[in-house]
């Protein structure tokens, strides 16, 4: 049995699992059926034209774990940004683990997708919202299918939420193979502003394939950093979907950390419903071995005097791939639109591979949209000059890589993030020297 | 300090230098002169270890110790130190940060912890002021949109922080106005010693005004054709380089 008959097929009985009354049921009905049609992406897809999922698709997923598991925090601690306070939902498998949480009702909602679909008092704010914005297409509809577990957080109008909140999917590998379809919803109403840090990770070597999907929007003046830590084990593939609803003059802003991971796919898609909205995306690629890291973005302006930014580095070792594919669209209306973007990217070895492919759409004629793609190696005169005055081949690469990246570093604004992020590249670089570029 | 024997080496199979001798003693300062193409950076670059270029015959000796191994970093942690001619623009490192990396990095071949940040910040000030550089341009991106003058004060700067016991200054004075090169120059007089030795690379006699050599050397077509003392910088300044030219290849 294929991995898509299974999950069809498993679909009943995990309509028994949650409450089959609930108002989602009928959404989730329609999604599988969406599922059933369309069914996962082949390379067929223009889309897809340089990612395949076969080598992750082919293992036999526990599709809804439910072996129990229990982890202590000191064993998972490194996962955790734990040098600030913050907000914490986290998951274990799928299922929601209280003992690492910190979650809130007092004066917004950081708690459960689980609770929200189900209790009378989040009714309209889930009918209002959710899946909304999430694309119809084959895997967000899987995600949809099955939706009943993730983050749900409600910001109210004017709330400045001083501690970021952070979202972290485990998997303890207990079972032989797991998928997971972790779903969130952000709501940041009226000139709220909210941080949010999302990692996933799996604890052992067992394959695991996360089909997430994330629902966000953001209200007038609404303020959202949303951070992406992306470093998975070599047996773990991830695919994000992200859709983000931008009202008038809000700002949300996402970053994107990919260091590692077997397969990564960020379906990253913003959406400009008002006018001076403001839409940033930036990402730092840095991966080896056979690793393949895609990242999908799309803006679509649909209204005027709006601005989107988009900045992606990538370092690309062994055979390892990269994709990049940003799509802008400028609708006819959307006057004075200011669009950029720019994915760089070095090759460290003749193996590795980069598609970069800028996608723009422009229907209006008084707009401003730039794009540029680079692809190259490290600056030998730069080595040279850094080996001169003392700094060893592997760190002066490595401060090249850095410096490479930034500018990317450069709109962290949670200082114990970018610090955990550069000791991570750190890390990945093999190098131990203190960069605060 | 600093010994050559019959050096040749070549680049992409281009003898670029083709028997140079040279013996540089602590406390000395020499200045190599010759017309353009002579070889006088590929000998700048051969020296720090610049790996394009194969020595394919001859040493180069510092302190006794055959040094032609030796990768770049090897050599700058035993003391040579290179004032690049087009110093590299890298944008997204600070010069501070550049510096600092560099010493600990330094310490770390010697077996020394890092160098603690109360040390480093009172050694960046005094050497700064000593090449008469606004604190805020350390902040800035290593030789991004540095003018030329700034760039070459800030390799001097570098020189300063790293204390080389043999610094190469290669065409220092090119792009420099007056004031930049008196204080370029004023920077390397406070930093020579009776243990450590200078070789300036350089096509004009002005930078020898102000750093005064006790040898100069005549390179053309890979060798040095002629030696003498600061007097021959002099001639070559008023006579040009023919009369030279035409010696050898006579």
């Amino acid at each position: 049995m294929s991995l898509k008959e299974k999950l069809v097929s498993s679909f009943m009985a995990f309509e028994d699992t949650v409450d089959v009354n609930s108002s989602v049921h009928d959404i989730r009905t329609e999604a599988i059926k969406t599922f059933e049609a369309e069914g996962f992406p082949t390379k067929r897809l223009e889309d897809w034209k340089y990612t395949s999922l076969n080598s992750i698709l082919k293992h036999d997923y526990s599709v809804f774990p439910t072996i129990e598991n229990d982890i202590e925090f000191k064993d998972v601690k490194k996962y955790f940004i734990h040098e600030i306070d913050a907000y914490k939902i986290i998951f274990i498998d799928g299922k929601y683990a209280s003992h690492l949480s910190q979650t809130t009702h007092d004066g917004l909602d950081v708690c459960l997708m689980s609770a929200a679909l189900t209790k009378p008092k989040y009714k309209v704010i889930i009918d209002n919202y959710f899946n909304k914005i999430a694309a119809k297409d084959g895997l967000s509809s899987l995600n949809t299918a099955f939706s009943h577990e993730g983050a749900y957080i409600n910001i109210p109008k004017n709330k400045v939420v001083e501690k970021p909140i952070q979202i972290i999917h485990f998997s303890t590998g207990n079972e032989a193979a797991v998928m997971l379809q972790p779903r969130n919803l952000i709501v940041v109403n009226e000139n709220a502003h909210v941080q949010i840090i999302e990692r996933h990770q799996s604890l052992t070597d067992n394959p695991v394939l996360t089909n997430s999907v994330t629902e966000i929007f953001t209200n007038k003046r609404a303020i959202v950093d949303y951070y992406k830590i992306q470093n998975d084990k070599q047996s773990a593939s991830l695919i994000d979907n992200t859709y983000i609803n931008q009202k008038q003059e809000s700002l949300a802003k996402v970053h994107t950390f990919s260091f590692g991971g077997k397969l990564i796919r960020n379906n990253l898609n913003f959406y400009q419903n008002g006018e001076r909205i403001d839409s940033t995306m930036k990402g730092i690629t840095i991966i080896g071995d056979k690793q393949h890291v895609d990242h999908n973005t799309l803006v679509h302006h649909i209204e005027p005097n709006c601005e989107s930014h988009q900045d992606y580095k990538g370092i690309f070792n062994d055979s390892s791939t990269g994709v990049f594919n940003g799509k802008v669209v400028v609708e006819k209306l959307a006057q004075k639109t200011n669009a950029f973007q720019a994915n760089n990217n070095i090759l460290m070895s003749d193996k590795a591979t980069i598609n970069t492919k800028p996608q723009l759409e422009i229907f209006a004629d008084d707009v401003k949209c730039s794009h540029g793609c680079t692809i190259g190696q490290l600056d030998e005169s730069a080595m040279f000059y850094l080996r001169s005055r003392g700094i060893p081949e592997k760190e002066a690469r490595a401060l090249l890589m850095f410096a490479f990246s930034n500018n990317v570093m450069d709109s962290v604004k949670i200082p114990e993030l970018k610090n955990r992020i550069t000791k991570i590249i750190a890390k990945k670089l093999g190098v131990n020297i203190g960069f605060d570029l | 300090m600093l010994k050559i024997n019959n050096l040749h080496a070549s680049i992409e199979d281009k003898a670029i230098l083709k028997g140079i001798n040279l013996e540089v003693k602590a406390g000395e300062v020499h200045a190599i002169m010759g017309p353009n193409g002579s070889g006088k950076s590929t000998l700048a670059s051969v020296i720090a270890g610049k790996e394009e270029y194969e020595v394919t015959e001859g040493n180069i000796l510092l302190e006794g110790e055959d040094i032609d191994e030796l990768a770049a970093e090897e050599r700058a942690h035993k003391g040579v130190f290179l004032s690049f001619q087009y110093p590299v623009e890298i944008p997204g490192v600070s010069v501070t940060n550049f510096m600092k990396t560099a010493i600990n990095e330094t310490r770390k071949a010697k077996g020394l912890e890092d160098m603690p940040a109360k040390d480093m910040l009172k050694m960046i000030r005094e050497k700064s002021e000593l090449l008469e550089i606004d604190r805020k341009f350390l902040s800035r991106s290593l030789n991004e949109g540095f003018s030329g003058g700034e760039k070459k004060r800030n390799e001097i700067f570098q020189m300063a922080m790293l204390e080389p016991k043999l610094a190469i200054l290669d065409e220092t004075d090119s792009g420099l106005d007056i004031d930049a090169l008196r204080i370029v120059a004023n920077g390397v007089n406070k930093l020579k010693s009776k243990d450590n030795a200078v070789i300036v690379i350089t096509h004009y006699q002005r930078l020898l005004d102000h750093i005064v050599p006790d040898f100069v050397h005549v390179l053309y077509n890979g060798k040095i054709v002629k030696s003498g003392g600061k007097e021959l910088a002099h001639e070559l300044e008023a006579k040009g380089y023919d009369w030279i030219k035409e010696e050898v290849d006579a």
